[in-house]
């Protein structure tokens, strides 16, 4: 029947490692939520941000290039020329651009939690989302005004095209950048698990996410650990900005699949970082597979956007929180 | 000392009852009103018209749709482009289907036809709550989107999908289609908003308006006390959809003369009615009306200043615009984070007491 | 405090208003932001660069400077509906967009104003029936044309039957992307291929299903009709599956490097179609290098000479020059108004001979238009993307579409629309 269809197999699939996607990109907002209770819309234009600044970075782009050479008149476009031999950049300087983005990503954590956070402590959650809006539009302006609008195109030296060991072997076509995402995707999962029940600041982490006031009261300071948040939040956007990126290029488009994660936390809710994979997966395959053997041959396709939040939509009516979140509990 | 309630006598309910009670406030709100009925039409050209007073008239009527679901009834609600689209469609619909009616009526159908919708669509509220809710209204944006674009009946089988505004009168005076004086719709835009926010602040102001407010505050003990979620949530969706989709149909007919689905209705429309509720105040009508008003102008006035008034090339003045508006939005939460309304009436308790300060 | 914001913005404009110039005015509604500014940003330098290589070198158009306004759309409707409202009061010459929503809006606007609409290859395809749309330009050819020329290459490849083969449309899910559609349903009527359409919604990030569809019904062909990230992801998914590249078409909107560079070596052999030349061997290059780069003057930063889509916009410029200096000969005046730039579009007459007195040898087509036909010649080349020069190629000859075909269907799509607004079309002697 469905099963005995050859490309069951290869749509399955396909969807797991789309959901690994999108669980990449629900990753970042299910840390922030769950320690400060803030849904963060900036979380796509974060990705955004943090691949621009690693393109330009390997690119060796100087940054408001356009705006200083505006202003002098000058035609400065690059400040160095970045190292490359006959594979493109080498893996030493990959490493040293990872590691720079990344220290900017946490200085832009501090940065944010000083400025944005600090000042609305304690106000409702619908407030906090409007100030991720206004994060959201300040940080992309500032990417474009700091790297330009144009496609980017990343290569960190991850594979491109299926996997030719796969399709001798079943004849299904998988992409290798999908596989290594998913590798990467577990790797940082079971990081940010051990992370967070088995070190010191993990447990303040769960802390604060259970509660500020007491928290705060046994000396856990609610500022470096919303820092630290944010940061990680930040490396997780940088490695979902990567995946993507190097899917399509780096380019305003990126900050757009934030849409694609919503559906993902719906379903896994909002506190679980199992749940963001596990959403993620469902998601990912639910979608596919719809479209496959309904919406293309009976509804015209295009059907994959509704169906993911029509999917997550079904979950909720039975789990209103969520597969995996905390259960919303009302006290009269 | 001018703005007092000190010799201001109420001698009947009614009078004590009012939504302006000190006689500064209602000469205010009468010679403002009159203002934009009587003397602005007179100095309207096609830029005014298109560019700043039709968007906000449009948008204000939106976000006073999305205030009531959202800052009235505590139902957040990311579906308002997706309803915006039906009552476009459907005034579409009625103006090729039925050739005689007049534009109001088509508005007020249209804004009708989107209240059944809004219906189904907030069946999901009883269940779900909070931001749960939010991506489930999500659903039905993107859900509707899709069902415009791909049943042709919607666009009478157009090869391009493009619905276009045929031309209809009132009054003798052209309404919408290409050949419009800016000022006729002007004032039907403004007219409508003039009369439907008087009629959502009774709304609010009502036993509705309460059990939606009571919903909103902690709807377990309103519904102990009597209040029925399932109606008052529906009612709130119905009526916010009415509104929404009356902007929709103004949006489509008089404002825009044709829309394309993709472009016209997108999420960011959504995005964007729910930053004005929030930046002008949940739970005020004034709020959503200064709300429309500064997310619909700010960036036109900014592109005016930095273009051509300072004559700053065209990307760096979009990129500079786009940081200070979310700079401006931060800016605001963080003085007062209950909108630009919560600062209207702080300054208001000021000026009563002026110049005593307390 | 609204009024006080108007107060202001309206101070603003009133102060800094310019007063009527004695310069032909050309807007240049752009995207520079937004989602699709990678494909806004070249093609908005050519059409910039080469009016100011008119201005340098000849003076302007008959003596009279070209003003060039700009302003920014960021592809976005109501923006672009504002920037047509505050330039058109300043005796904006003729319109370009390049953005198909943002042309359907102006279309009864530029009617009922009389300014005229340059869609190029683009916008609303029964525009080209000049009688029903006297203001509306979409020459050198439409979305129906392009559709036609691509089977009609597709046939010659496959020895001139197509009967029992498949032919898949990927497309963007929206007025641009369902362009294409029936003419493709008719053509396949006449030639016997079986039609598939495979619609991407916006902004197409994400096209695993679209692709497994395509690896399911293996058509010997597939049409890309997309814009912005979806052609980039739409060739890298492509190339995840092995598809031939060489069988792999995209229509004119993605044909631009920024498509086919992010997907690297496996993008080596996607064929688009075009209406112009691509790289930098023309002559109007070196007039550009010495009056406008060599002096500073470029629009932008100079990194897109030669990219097609900054071609695109130079082609575009060039005719706008063209038909207005066609307006100055009609009228025998340099200070031409709109309307009278409309006659000089309805009189555009640039063959091959003046194609060469510009330096125009060998880029694009000749046209000329004619008051019923606004369409031009409607003819296209395919051209080949070498992923190891990473340059564009022209590999055949001009060619022209079904004619029988796509006049049927602008006569009832025009047709259909006059009776829905209720105009009736002018005669044409």
């Amino acid at each position: 029947m469905i099963f005995a269809d050859p490309f069951f197999w290869e749509v399955v699939i396909s969807g797991l490692l789309a959901g690994v996607m999108y669980a990449l990109v629900a990753l970042g907002f299910v840390l922030i939520f769950k320690a400060s209770g803030i849904f963060n819309f900036a979380q796509g234009v974060m990705a955004l941000f943090a691949a621009l600044t690693l393109v330009g970075g390997l690119d060796g782009q100087l940054p408001f290039a356009h705006l200083i050479n505006w202003v002098l008149g000058t035609e400065w476009h690059h400040w160095y020329d970045p190292p490359a031999d006959e594979e493109g950049a080498p893996l030493w300087f990959v490493l040293l651009c990872i590691s720079l983005t990344t220290a900017g990503m946490i200085g832009l954590a501090w940065v944010v939690v000083r400025v944005v956070f600090q000042p609305l402590v304690n106000q409702p959650p619908i407030i906090l989302f409007m100030a991720t809006i206004g994060l959201a539009f300040v940080l992309e302006g500032l990417g474009d005004l700091m790297w330009g609008a144009n496609v980017k195109v990343l290569d960190v030296g991850l594979p491109n095209g299926p996997s030719d060991t796969i399709i001798d072997a079943t004849g299904m076509f998988v992409e290798k950048l999908e596989i290594s995402a998913a590798i990467i995707a577990v790797i940082l999962v079971t990081a940010l698990t051990m992370f967070s029940q088995y070190t010191k600041m993990g447990r303040a982490l769960r802390a604060v996410a259970d509660d500020h006031q007491a928290a705060l009261s046994v000396g856990i300071s609610l500022e470096t650990v919303w820092w630290v948040v944010w940061s990680v939040a930040g490396i997780v956007a940088l490695v979902a900005g990567i995946m993507w990126g190097a899917k399509s290029g780096v380019q305003f488009s990126l900050s757009l699949i934030a849409l694609k994660a919503l559906p993902v936390l719906m379903l896994g809710g909002f506190t679980s970082i199992p749940g963001a994979i596990v959403g993620g997966l469902i998601i990912g395959m639910g979608e596919k597979l719809f479209d496959f053997y309904i919406g293309v041959p009976y509804l015209a396709g295009a059907t994959e956007n509704w169906f993911a939040y029509v999917l997550a939509l079904a979950f909720l009516l039975f789990r209103p929180q969520g597969l995996f979140g905390e259960r919303i509990i009302e006290r009269v | 000392m001018l703005y007092r309630e000190a010799g201001e006598f109420k001698t009947t309910y009614q009078a004590d009852l009012a939504t302006f009670p000190i006689s500064f406030d209602r000469w205010a709100f009468w010679i403002a009103t009159a203002f934009a009925f009587l003397v602005v039409p007179w100095f309207l050209d096609d830029y005014w018209s298109e560019a700043v007073f039709l968007p906000f008239f449009v948008y204000a009527m939106a976000a006073l749709g999305l205030n009531i679901l959202t800052g009235y009834c505590g139902q957040v609600s990311l579906g308002t482009g997706g309803f915006m689209a039906v009552g476009a469609y459907a005034s579409y619909k009625l103006m090729t289907g039925v050739p005689w009616l007049d534009m109001a009526s088509i508005t007020i159908l249209s804004g009708l036809i989107a209240a059944g919708v809004g219906i189904v669509f907030g069946l999901p509220s009883l269940r779900i709550k909070g931001f749960y809710l939010a991506v489930a209204t999500l659903a039905a944006q993107f859900f509707l989107i899709w069902m415009f674009n791909k049943w042709g009946w919607f666009y009478n089988y157009s090869a391009s999908g493009q619905i276009s505004a045929p031309e209809r009168t009132m009054f003798g005076l052209a309404i919408t289609g290409a050949e419009t004086n800016p000022a006729v719709t002007y004032l039907f835009a403004l007219g409508f908003l003039f009369v439907f926010a008087w009629v959502a602040r009774n709304l609010v102001r009502g036993r509705i308006g309460r059990s939606w407010m009571a919903i909103r505050d902690m709807d377990i003990a309103a519904e102990i006390i009597g209040v029925n979620p399932l109606l008052s949530k529906l009612s709130a969706f119905a009526v916010s959809s009415f509104y929404i989709g009356m902007a929709g149909a103004l949006y489509f007919a008089v404002w825009k003369g044709a829309a394309e689905r993709t472009e016209a209705f997108p999420i960011n429309v959504s995005f964007n009615v729910l930053f004005m509720i929030i930046i002008g105040g949940l739970g005020s009508i004034l709020g959503s009306l200064v709300g429309a008003a500064f997310i619909t102008l700010l960036p036109v006035f900014f592109k005016v200043a930095l273009v051509e008034g300072m004559g700053w090339p065209t990307d760096i003045a979009q990129h500079i615009q786009v940081i200070l508006i979310g700079g401006i939005i931060i800016g605001f939460l963080i003085a007062e984070p209950h909108g630009i309304a919560a600062l209207w009436r702080t300054a208001k308790e000021k000026l009563r007491l002026w110049p005593f300060p307390h | 405090m609204k009024l006080t914001r108007f107060a202001v913005a309206a101070a603003v404009a009133l102060a800094v208003a310019t007063p009527a110039s004695a310069d032909l005015v050309f807007p240049m509604l752009s995207y520079r932001t937004g989602p699709y500014a990678p494909n806004g940003i070249p093609f908005a330098d050519g059409y910039h660069d080469y009016l100011t290589l008119i201005n340098e070198r000849d003076g302007g158009i008959g003596g009279e400077k070209i003003d060039i306004r700009e302003c920014e759309t960021a592809y976005n409707t109501d923006k672009g509906v504002e920037c047509y409202e505050s330039l058109k009061g300043e005796g904006a010459l003729s319109f370009q967009p390049l953005s198909t929503g943002i042309t359907y809006q102006l279309i009864p606007k530029v009617t009922a104003d009389g300014i005229p609409l340059h869609s190029m290859g683009y916008g609303r395809t029964s525009a080209a029936n000049g009688k029903m749309f006297p203001w509306v330009f979409n020459f050198p050819g439409t979305y129906w044309d392009a559709a036609s020329i691509i089977i009609k290459y597709i046939l010659q490849e496959e020895g001139g039957t197509l009967k029992g083969k498949k032919i898949a449309l990927v497309y963007h899910n929206s007025a641009y992307g369902k362009e294409p559609i029936r003419t493709l349903q008719e053509l396949s009527k006449k030639h016997g291929y079986e039609l598939i359409l495979l619609p991407v919604d916006h902004p197409g990030q994400e096209q695993k299903a679209t692709w497994l569809q395509v690896r399911k019904e293996r058509p010997s062909y597939v049409l890309l009709w997309g814009w912005g990230v979806m052609n980039q992801v739409a060739i890298k998914e492509a190339a995840a599956i092995r598809y031939p590249m060489d069988h792999f078409i995209g229509v004119w909107w993605s044909a631009s490097e920024n498509d086919t560079l992010p997907a690297g070596d496996e993008a080596d052999g996607y064929k688009a179609i075009t209406f112009h030349g691509v790289g930098e061997d023309f002559p109007f290059y070196a007039d550009l290098k010495t009056y406008v780069y060599d002096k500073g003057l470029s629009a932008g930063d100079g990194s897109n000479k030669g990219y097609v889509l900054y071609n695109r916009g130079v082609v575009a410029a060039m005719w706008a020059v063209e038909a207005a200096r066609t307006a100055q000969k009609l009228t025998g005046h340099a200070k031409i108004t709109p309307s009278e730039m409309r006659d000089g579009y309805e009189a555009l007459d640039v063959d091959e001979k003046r194609l060469d007195q510009l330096g125009f040898n060998n880029f694009t087509v000749a046209v000329k238009i004619t008051c019923a036909n606004h369409g031009g010649p409607g003819l296209g080349a395919i051209q080949q993307w070498n992923a190891k020069t990473k340059t564009w190629k022209i590999i055949t000859p001009y060619m022209s579409a079904d004619r029988e075909v796509v006049d049927a269907l602008i006569k009832e799509d025009s047709e259909a629309y006059a009776k829905e607004n209720d105009i009736t079309p002018r005669d044409c002697m």
